[in-house]
């Protein structure tokens, strides 16, 4: 597969294959970091167009960048830039392109990514549109699985929380559905992970819908926690019926595995406990790492330089 | 037998074999019920061997576009599409829905990129039977009922 000149839009467009390949170039590339900065980027920017403000997203990408020896331009908010005035997202891309060799993009409705990929001739690579996609998070978060077992295959995960609107559960079990996992989808019922994702799971892997967080602990080998987030819920009622669910505690882990790994996309609410960051259990921080030189790889394959 | 209920058209279009209650919605989605046009006939719940019951649009003077075809395909996928001239079938096809659909279909995703921006939609068919399209921009799945509302 030729990176060069390639989008990164939605993990529907990876094959097993892709995937492997990102890790393996992110892998290489955190070993190289260990020896100083360096430059495969030189000369080449980078335009962080975020429409929607992600701090820590925007940071990672530009982190990447830097760590490549590139340099990075952009804005952090529509309401800065000519968008405001009314301009169409097809030419602010254009505008954008004639500035950097490649393009990230946040933006609040679903489908822009594809679309700006489609207006620019520079690579785009989606950095979350609205409640669709956000690969560069699905690819981080199986590279840090892959970093903390030494492979993905043969392992037991759960994902706890909300996988009903949760975006970056949806797409890591789609993406999880390459390997030979065991899943557990611990939810409450109400936050069920949505019924075409687990046939379409099931026809894969082998999956287990559950509620019950003590029961299922002792099997696992990955605990993936999330948020359970207010502004997702269509209804305030049924946002309170669910809210506080479940919590990561010290007491819990007992029941778990000693090599059990707790990872989250992070910002956390109270869903882990503080406590556990002290543990070996905790993996969520490493995580946060796992992104640099994930989009490092992305950046340098797409720019061709890698 | 059917046939002799309506008047043959001397050039144009029936649309045959419409699954009995969806004439009506052809006729809409092909904007047929509007003022100066040739005759439109509307035959309703019509016996048929294949369907049970069914439904036969008749328009004088109009041939239709692939882009119509593929519109009477989504809502009535068992139609057959006649060709009349000088009283005659000239030709004869069954409608199909084609892999892409492209221009003719909104996307039901009110925070859709292609709702906002000037795009032409485009959508992917995930499933015929039951009908099932996944929108190239957000993603999102839609079904026949929300397909019907957005043609
Ligand atoms: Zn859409």
């Amino acid at each position: 597969m030729d990176w060069k000149g390639r989008d990164v839009i939605s993990v529907r467009d990876f094959s097993k294959e892709d995937i492997e390949f990102v890790l393996k170039v992110a892998e290489r590339l955190e070993d190289e970091l260990k020896n100083g900065p360096l430059d495969y980027a030189k000369g080449k920017i980078l335009a962080t167009l975020f429409f929607e403000p992600s701090t820590r997203t925007r940071l990672s990408f530009e982190s990447a960048m830097h760590r490549l020896g590139g340099s990075v331009i952009g804005f952090s908010s529509a309401s800065s830039t000519s968008v405001k005035k009314g301009e169409s997202l097809a030419d602010t891309i254009k505008t954008v392109e004639q500035y950097s060799d490649v393009i990230v993009i946040r933006h609040l409705m679903e489908g822009a990514a594809r679309l700006a990929a489609e207006v620019a001739e520079i690579p785009v690579i989606n950095a979350g549109d609205g409640s669709n996609q956000h690969p560069t998070q699905t690819l981080l978060d199986l590279y840090t699985i892959k970093r903390a077992f030494g492979r993905i295959d043969g392992l037991t995960i759960g994902l706890l929380g909300d996988l009903k609107y949760g975006r970056t559960v949806h797409s890591l079990a789609e993406a999880l559905a390459f390997y030979d996992v065991e899943l557990y989808l611990i939810s409450p019922e109400l936050l069920r992970m949505p019924k075409h994702i687990v046939e379409e799971l099931r026809e894969k892997i082998r999956i287990h819908e559950t509620t019950d967080l003590e029961g299922t602990i002792p099997e696992l080998d990955v605990l993936y926690v999330t948020r359970i987030q207010r502004e997702r819920f269509p209804d305030e009622q049924e946002y309170l019926k669910v809210k506080g669910s479940y919590q990561v505690n010290c007491a819990v882990l007992k029941r778990a595995k000693e090599s059990l790994r707790i990872m989250h996309p992070l910002p956390r609410v109270d869903e882990i406990h503080p406590e556990v960051d002290r543990t070996e259990h905790a993996l969520y921080f490493r995580q946060v790492f796992s992104g640099v030189p994930v989009r490092m790889a992305l950046l340098g394959l797409t720019l061709g330089v890698l | 037998m059917a046939e002799l209920k309506v008047t043959a058209i001397r050039e144009g279009t029936v649309i045959d074999h419409i699954p009995a209650g969806k004439g009506l919605k052809v006729i809409e989605i092909l904007r047929l019920n509007r003022p100066n046009g040739g005759v439109l006939l509307l035959a309703s719940n019509v016996h048929s061997g294949k369907l049970g019951r069914k439904d036969i649009v008749k328009i004088e003077g109009k041939f239709l576009s692939e882009e119509e075809v593929n519109k009477i395909a989504l809502i009535a996928p068992t139609a057959t599409v006649n060709i009349v001239r000088d009283y005659m079938v000239a030709e004869k096809f069954k409608v199909g829905i084609p892999d892409e659909i492209t221009g003719i279909l909104r996307c039901a995703n009110p925070n859709c990129v292609s709702n906002h921006e000037y795009t032409v939609s485009k959508f992917y068919v995930v499933s015929r039977e039951p009908l099932k399209v996944r929108c190239h921009y957000c993603e999102r799945t839609m079904e026949e009922e929300e397909i019907l509302g957005n043609l």
